[in-house]
Order: structure tokens, then C-alpha cells, then sequence
């Protein structure tokens, strides 16, 4: 048996406060050969990471493990006793971290974590380690692989920590990498090239891996083999291609229906008649103190124009920084804008919360990311939908009752619902209820900011369909944001594309489905996997964006510069980008709309299987 | 380097002005409590004019405003004026009580944070368990006996009983170490009684919550032992709490001391201003208070600068 990993009956339970026990990982087996990569799959609460640990004969407090057996290399690590399993951790087992900026401890520079597991299990001096550690830097791809140890946590980015938590495991070359959802906190730009890594470090040292995800694309990159999990269980266990092609069990047939978004947009909206609901002019804002001509410290959005007609949805994208949230706040008059303004309904909003009038608070309703910390979870259902319908529409009595369940009936809740705390409700629940809170107010805009990021795809999928059936059942506008291209390109009528603070290609959703894309937005597309073998080896590399000469100052340069592939010397580096104005499409970007869509689609078919 | 420099300046400039708010309130507060040093010197049976006229004498006539900023200059350069209750200047009445109220302190403080810290980080590292909850009860019933009880109680069994500690605390002109932790002993333990509940707690909570942080879960998936984890991942980011707690439990050591004080007949300073009060002692009166609200605005001084130096984001930006 040239197995390292056998897992054989395993259960794993919970003990609440109470003393009341439930069982969280039931009679799950596996094996895992030599050199190869397993993957688990599964929604939040199907016990992935729950077995991964397992797997290092670790348990979160107030859970144990129940029965079975974890054998890795000929030791059962359930039975084994906690000091023999500590010398295994970190040594023969590693473990990759989901978000590494919290995983790493703030307070102590990187150098001294990475080289703290072979120093603990005593495996070389501390010159050596650190020595193998830059090694590690180098083969990760890190930039400045001699001096990016010196550095603490907050000063690196995340895809760079999630590579040196890699380097951390890698470190005491270990016979057994676990990785626990280790791209899911990352840009779809920055996951391809982290994921590149990890495959290649992992192959390279021939180590055995565990790779923890919810994602089945990413998933079909990095797995040799794929375990299914729900609620605890083993649904389907199998090698890759036939979980991806030939998936038996209803459950993974689930799984793979919401992971592949279908357009949910039935029909353009009913041609504009007059003004559109929202229009964005020449808008700047920014955080800090503001300079004497207005313009604040950190300036994080310039020059926006974005128009959103009645009943329509516009899609707005950009990876973490690039401004998406912030565009939300100055609409909802979080954030008062530096330059420019925002007309609602062909009025010019006033800039802060101050000066907005009831209605118009009434008309523009924001729901967050986050429904866990949006909603008190102290707070019934009832007071949490009540409290807008008194405030906005003077409903008491049995009249909020009746709108509260007409409510929770729109959102697709039972209406008992109603009495229960928002702390006892799922994720999901809990992410209708923070929809339906703004639904109350009977608003023309809701700006959606990232509402299906913190949710599971066969969740995120079900909230998308309320969305679309929302819109067509009430006829609001939506502004929905999100880093997700896919998910836009399924439920948005319109996209914008945002990349450091400004628009660089906006126009309607058809015009996203195919070349030519503005070179960013190419990026963003191109990056999102597909759910097949061999796509992230086949995937056009991130070019090293050719040489320019130095850049003109005070020119107003493309913003994308410094990352663009095909920019141009002599003309990117020195001329600020043309606007180029098509039916209902428009970009910044010096090249031609031809050369763009030559460009993009050689490097689709280099892609293409 | 330099913002965390900038920002220690503007923490110490606050202070200044804290300080400064602070003898204004000390100064209001003070000319509010009835009854003024010439009467109380005088006795019921003076004459309206003899009290008048020490009133003159002693410049009580003059607006509050310009008796404050005499006041202000003569604490500022050293001069809190003299004490109306027996002439002496008040420098030196102080001169005479601080040193013995900070030693006690200062005696209490090294026993009292090594234990409580002891204590909270190792009922963080087994919170939940027998001797987490032992030592929980165990801090509150201290926190909770009160301090006259305990004193008394350690000079029943200590002093009476066993006859091995003395019932005062005399300290000899010049003691070997031996000597003074004799003679400071009970002081000491009594204070430790009400300082290390709430020092043990604070710390026992703010290690905790850094042990249920990701990159806690995260070293002991290195291998690494518990006891690393608690003190060399977990307690350096704790610092910035603990260190506050610290510095407001300390700063209970050199007003609150009183009721020791009392027990051991102890010259220190917080019997000190007791008198003052009851003697209408105004000028002695207010150079106390100042020394209390400086001792506890340095501490919290103190600590808030080591929590920003503790903070990496600060540190290393």
C-alpha cells in the first residue's frame, strides 16, 4: 500500500455548553496515495476543515474525536498522545491557513515564523533555517526574497502572506500539506498566480496533499481526487474527472449547477423614459484630511461617470481597493464626495447624510457584505423589519404585522420567522432578512455591496435568484457590487469596471461576453476558473508587461499602467488614456478596439483545451 | 519611528493639559469646602474682626482667579505654599510623607504584578479548568473581603497569635533588607489582597481573547507547546491591556492606601491629606490632590506608551 493517508470511520463531536453533543464529522473514510492531492469539498458546516485538522490529530475546543481512525505514514494520530502528536505537527503534517493575515501573529516579523516550525521540532539551526526560508521566498515567487523576512504581517499584501504562510509549512518539508481553503480571501487575480505556486512547490517537493475548499473550479486545477461532504457525511468520493463530468450523487450535481452561474436577466428593462434614477457626475472622493483645494489625503475614487436607469441593475467590479464599497457610501451619503455630484431621479443629492431628506433615505437603501454584524443578533426578526416600516411609512399595529409577513413572503421565509432572533438564523436567513430590511422601505435603489461574498455558492446562488425575481417582481434598481465577474455578468443589466479608484470600461452586460475587453477587464475574465483539468497550466500567464520609458509627470496615465501586458511605449507612459465611446460601451485605453479583440481572443485560444 | 515619536508627544502634551484642567478642578473643589482655614484656626470663640483680619493676613480676600495663579506659579516652581494648620511650608510635610508612601508602594507593586500576572496568564492557558475556577474564586473573595477585615485579621494571626510580624509598621532609619520586609509585610499583603484581583483578571481576559485568535490555532498546528504559544505568541500582543490595567490598579497604592495607613499608623501621604481635610488645611490639601492626579495621569501615561510602543502597526509602519 503505497497510501500516506488513511482515514477509516472517522466521527467527530461537538460538545455545547449544555452537555448536549452533536456529531459534526460522521463515519467518513478516504485515502489519500503518495504524491497525490485530495480534495475536500463542501458548504460551510459539512466538517472539511473540521477532518482536515483531524487529519493533524487536532480538534477545535469543545469538540473530540469519536471513533475512527486518522493513520498518516503508519501512525493512527487518534490514538496517539498529545506530546507524540505536537512533534508530528509542523514537522511531518503542515497546515496552509485559510486567511493568512490572520494566521501570522501580528506582533513578530514574518522570518521568525516561518523558520519557528524547524526550530521547535529541532530539525536545524536557525542560519539553516532561515537560509531554506529565502530559498522558499525565491521558489514562491516572492519579491525581495533576502529582506521580505525582516518585515511584520501588515506590511506585506495578502497574496504575499498566503505564499509565505506556504513557505511556513514547506519549511520542515513535510510529507503532508494541508491546505484549508488557502485562495479564498484572495482577487480571482492575485488566486491564479498563488494557486500556480502551490501546485508547482507542492509537485516539486513531492509532498502528499489535503487541499480543503468550497470551490469545485479550483478544485479541478489542484485535485487528483475529490471527497464531497454535507453536513458531516461522505456524498460522493471519487477521481476528479468523474466528480466533474460524471458527478452521481444529487448533492454534488447541486454543487455544480451553482457554481456555473446562468443569466438570470430575462429581459432589458423597459427603455428609458426620462432622466435616469441615478446618475453619477466627475465624481472624486476620498478618506483623510482634505487639502485646500478639497481634495482628501487619500483620494480613493476619481472622475466616476455612471448612469442607472429605472429598473435596471448595474454591475460595478474591481478586485479589494478599487474603490467598489466606497462608490456605495457616497451614493447612501456615508461619504461626502470631493468633486463632482450625484443626481437621483435628475435631483443632485446633497453630499452628506445631513442634508438628505427622509424620502430620499427612503428611496436609496444599502445592504452590507456582512449580514452577521448588519443585523443586532439580539434583535427579533419583527423588530428589525418593523423599525423601517414605522420610521419610513408610520405602520403600527397589525398593519407592520401584515407587512412584515408580506415581507418575509417576498424574501421566501416563513412568516413565522418573524418572532425568532436574527442570532439564531443561518447564514442565508440571515442575508434575506438583511435584503428584506431594505426592501422594507419600499426604496427605487438598493445598493448591494458584496452580499453573496460570505455565503456558500449554493446559498450565493439562491440569493441571486431572489434578486432577479425582486427586480422583476417590484421593478427596483439595483447597483450590485461585487469582485466576482461571473456572478455580475449573471444578474446585471449593465457593468462598470473599477480599477484603482477609476472607470476603466463600462457598458452593457452583452458587451462582456466577448473580446474585445479593456486589458484589465481581460485579466479579471481570463483569471476566473473553469471548471476543468488543465485550465490554470493552459491559462494565458500573466505576461510581464513590456518595458515603457519613464512615466510623465502630471499627466492623468492610464491607472492600470503598471500591470498592463500590452501597453505601449511612448504612448501609455506619456499620454493620458482616450475615452472610446461605442453603442453603450465605452473604455479607457490607448489600444484600438480591433487590436484589443485580436490580442484577447489569440490568447483565448492558446487557452482553449 | 517618527510618527510613533509624534504620537507619544501629542499623548504627553494631552497630559500636560489634563494636568492643568485637573488643578483647576482641585482648586474650584477645594474653595467650595465650607468653613476657611481662619476660622478654623481661631476656634468658635474668635471675633468677626480678629478672623478678618487673618483672612487678610493669610490672602484669602483676594479674587479666586489671582489666589489660583499664585498657587499655579508656586506648584510649578516647587512652592505649594505654607500650611495654614501649623505654619510649616508644605514641601516639607510632603518631603516627610511621600518617600514612605511610595515605598509601601513601590514594595506592593513588585509583589503584586508578578503574581497577578502569574495568575491571570495561567488561568488564560487552562481557562475553564479546576484551577481556573480555584483561582477565579480565589481573586474575587479577595477583591471582595474588605481591607479593614483583612488587615485586622492578619494582625490577629500574624502579629497576636503567632508573634512572628510586628502589628506597626516602623520602618528603622536605615534597615537591612531583612528588617524591612518584616516590618512591611502586613501593609504589603493587605494591599496585594485588593490590587491583584482586578491586575489577575484584566489579564487573565485579554490573554484570552488573544488565544482564541486564528494565529494561536495556527501555532499549535506548528507544534508548538502551550506554554510558547500563551507567552511568546499570545502575551506580546496582549500587552497593550494589561499594561492599562496595571497602571490603574497601581494607581489605587498612593491614595487609597488610607485605611492601611490607619491600621499600621503609617506616616503616608493619604492619611496626610486626611488630616488636611479636617483641618481646613487648604494649601496641604491641594498639593495632595495634585500629587494623586499626577501619580495617576504618569501611570496612565506610562502605559499608554507602552501600548503604543507594543503595537507593530505603530512601531513599523
Amino acid at each position: 500500500m503505497a497510501d500516506l493517508v488513511q482515514v477509516r470511520g472517522l466521527s467527530v463531536t461537538a460538545c455545547d455548553d449544555a452537555g448536549a453533543t452533536a456529531a459534526i464529522v460522521k463515519d467518513v473514510s478516504f485515502s489519500v496515495a503518495k504524491g497525490e492531492v485530495l480534495a475536500l469539498i463542501g458548504e460551510s458546516g459539512s466538517g472539511k476543515t473540521t477532518i482536515a485538522l483531524a487529519l493533524m490529530g487536532y480538534v477545535r475546543s469543545g469538540c473530540r474525536i469519536a471513533g475512527g481512525e486518522v493513520v498518516v505514514d503508519g501512525v493512527d494520530l487518534a490514538q496517539l498522545p498529545e506530546d507524540r502528536r505536537l512533534a508530528l505537527r509542523g514537522c511531518k503534517i503542515a497546515y496552509i491557513a485559510q486567511s493568512a493575515a490572520a494566521a501570522f501573529n501580528p506582533s513578530k516579523t514574518i522570518m521568525d515564523q516561518v523558520v519557528e516550525p524547524a526550530l521547535i521540532h529541532r530539525l536545524m539551526g536557525r542560519a539553516d533555517a532561515e537560509a531554506k526560508a529565502v530559498e522558499l521566498f525565491q521558489a514562491l515567487g516572492l519579491p525581495a526574497p533576502e529582506r521580505i523576512g525582516r518585515r511584520y504581517p501588515h506590511q506585506v499584501s495578502g497574496g504575499q502572506l498566503q505564499r509565505l504562510m506556504a513557505a511556513m509549512a514547506l519549511i520542515t518539508d513535510p510529507a503532508l500539506v494541508i491546505l484549508d481553503e488557502p485562495t479564498t480571501a484572495l482577487d480571482v487575480t492575485t488566486q491564479i498566480e498563488v494557486l500556480r505556486v502551490f501546485k508547482k512547490v507542492v509537485r516539486e517537493r513531492g509532498a502528499t496533499a489535503v487541499y480543503v475548499s468550497h470551490d469545485l473550479a479550483v478544485v479541478a486545477q489542484m485535485a487528483d481526487q475529490i471527497v464531497v461532504l454535507n453536513r458531516g457525511e461522505v456524498r460522493e468520493a471519487g477521481r476528479t474527472d468523474q466528480i466533474l463530468h460524471a458527478p452521481a450523487d444529487p448533492y454534488t450535481q447541486t454543487l455544480m449547477a451553482a457554481a456555473r452561474p446562468a443569466p438570470r436577466v430575462q429581459a432589458a428593462p423597459a427603455p428609458a423614459a426620462a432622466a435616469p434614477l441615478l446618475e453619477i457626475r466627475g465624481l472624486s472622493a476620498g478618506y483623510g484630511r482634505r487639502d485646500a483645494a478639497g481634495r482628501p489625503a487619500s483620494l480613493v475614487l476619481a472622475d466616476i461617470d455612471l448612469r442607472i436607469e429605472r429598473g435596471a441593475t448595474l454591475g460595478v467590479i474591481g478586485e479589494s481597493g478599487s474603490g467598489k464599497s466606497t462608490l456605495a457610501r457616497v451614493v447612501a451619503g456615508l461619504l461626502a464626495p470631493a468633486a463632482g455630484e450625484v443626481l437621483f431621479d435628475g435631483q443632485p443629492l446633497p453630499p452628506g447624510l445631513a442634508g438628505r431628506s427622509a424620502e430620499q433615505f427612503r428611496r436609496i437603501q444599502i445592504v452590507f457584505q456582512n449580514a452577521d454584524t448588519a443585523l443586532n443578533p439580539a434583535h427579533r426578526v419583527s423588530r428589525i423589519l418593523g423599525r423601517p416600516l414605522e420610521l419610513y411609512h408610520g405602520l403600527k399595529g397589525a398593519a407592520r404585522e401584515r407587512r412584515i409577513a408580506e415581507l418575509l413572503d417576498l424574501i421566501r421565509l416563513p412568516a413565522a420567522l418573524a418572532g425568532r432572533r436574527a442570532g439564531e438564523l443561518s447564514g442565508g436567513q440571515k442575508q434575506r432578512i438583511n435584503l428584506a430590511r431594505a426592501l422594507a422601505a419600499d426604496p427605487d435603489l438598493i445598493l448591494c455591496d458584496e452580499v453573496t461574498s460570505a455565503l456558500d455558492t449554493v446559498v450565493a446562488a439562491a440569493i441571486l435568484d431572489l434578486l432577479a425575481e425582486l427586480r422583476r417582481e417590484l421593478g427596483v434598481s439595483f447597483m450590485f457590487i461585487s469582485h466576482d465577474i461571473s456572478t455580475v455578468r449573471s444578474i446585471c443589466d449593465d457593468v462598470a469596471v473599477l480599477y484603482a479608484g477609476r472607470l476603466v470600461e463600462a457598458g452593457a452586460r452583452a458587451a462582456f461576453a466577448a473580446p474585445p475587453f479593456h486589458p484589465y477587464t481581460h485579466l479579471l475574465v481570463s483569471s476566473v476558473p473553469e471548471m476543468r483539468r488543465g485550465w490554470l497550466e493552459a491559462a494565458a500567464v500573466a505576461q510581464p508587461p513590456p518595458r515603457v520609458g519613464p512615466l510623465a509627470e502630471g499627466a492623468a496615465l492610464c491607472s492600470f499602467l503598471a500591470r498592463c501586458p500590452v501597453r505601449i511605449d511612448g504612448l501609455c507612459n506619456v499620454q493620458p488614456p482616450t475615452r472610446r465611446i461605442g453603442a453603450g460601451h465605452e473604455d479607457l485605453c490607448h489600444r484600438s478596439t480591433e487590436d484589443l479583440r485580436r490580442l484577447q481572443q489569440a490568447a483565448g485560444r492558446s487557452a482553449a483545451p | 519611528m517618527s510618527a510613533t515619536l509624534v504620537l507619544i508627544l501629542r499623548r504627553l502634551g494631552s497630559a500636560a493639559v489634563t494636568l492643568l484642567l485637573v488643578s483647576m478642578v482641585v482648586f474650584a473643589i477645594s474653595s467650595l469646602l465650607p468653613g476657611d482655614a481662619a476660622s478654623e484656626t481661631l476656634g468658635q470663640s474668635a471675633t468677626p474682626e480678629a478672623v478678618a483680619a487673618l483672612r487678610a493676613q493669610l490672602g484669602l480676600n483676594e479674587p479666586a482667579h489671582l489666589r489660583y495663579l499664585h498657587w499655579l506659579a508656586g506648584l510649578v516652581t516647587g512652592d505649594p505654599g505654607r500650611s495654614m494648620a501649623n505654619n510649616l511650608p508644605v514641601r516639607e510635610i510632603i518631603a516627610g510623607r511621600l518617600p514612605k508612601s511610595l515605598l509601601l508602594a513601590g514594595l506592593t507593586a513588585a509583589v503584586a504584578v508578578p503574581v497577578a500576572l502569574a495568575i491571570g496568564i495561567f488561568s488564560a492557558m487552562y481557562r475553564g479548568s479546576r484551577l481556573d475556577r480555584a483561582l477565579n474564586v480565589m481573586t474575587l473573595s479577595m477583591v471582595a473581603a474588605p481591607e479593614f477585615l483583612v488587615a485586622t485579621v492578619a494582625v490577629l494571626v500574624f502579629a497576636v497569635k503567632l508573634r512572628w510580624l510586628p502589628s506597626l509598621t516602623l520602618a528603622p532609619e536605615h534597615p537591612t533588607l531583612g528588617e524591612l520586609l518584616r516590618a512591611y509585610a502586613l501593609p504589603v499583603m493587605t494591599l496585594c489582597f485588593v490590587i491583584i484581583a482586578q491586575m489577575a483578571r484584566m489579564t487573565r481576559a485579554a490573554v484570552i481573547d488573544q488565544l482564541t485568535q486564528p494565529y494561536v490555532e495556527m501555532a499549535a498546528l506548528k507544534g508548538v507547546r502551550p506554554a510558547r504559544v500563551a507567552l511568546i505568541h499570545a502575551l506580546p500582543n496582549a500587552i497593550g491591556p494589561i499594561v492599562n490595567a496595571v497602571a490603574l490598579s497601581l494607581s489605587y497604592l498612593l491614595g487609597g492606601a488610607i485605611i492601611v495607613e490607619t491600621i499600621f499608623n503609617y506616616p503616608g501621604i493619604a492619611s496626610l491629606m486626611v488630616d488636611a481635610v479636617t483641618s481646613r488645611d487648604m494649601p496641604l490639601l491641594q498639593a495632595c490632590a495634585m500629587i494623586f492626579c499626577t501619580a495617576y495621569l504618569l501611570l496612565v501615561l506610562v502605559a499608554d506608551v507602552c501600548a503604543i510602543l507594543a503595537n507593530p502597526r505603530l512601531r513599523h509602519p
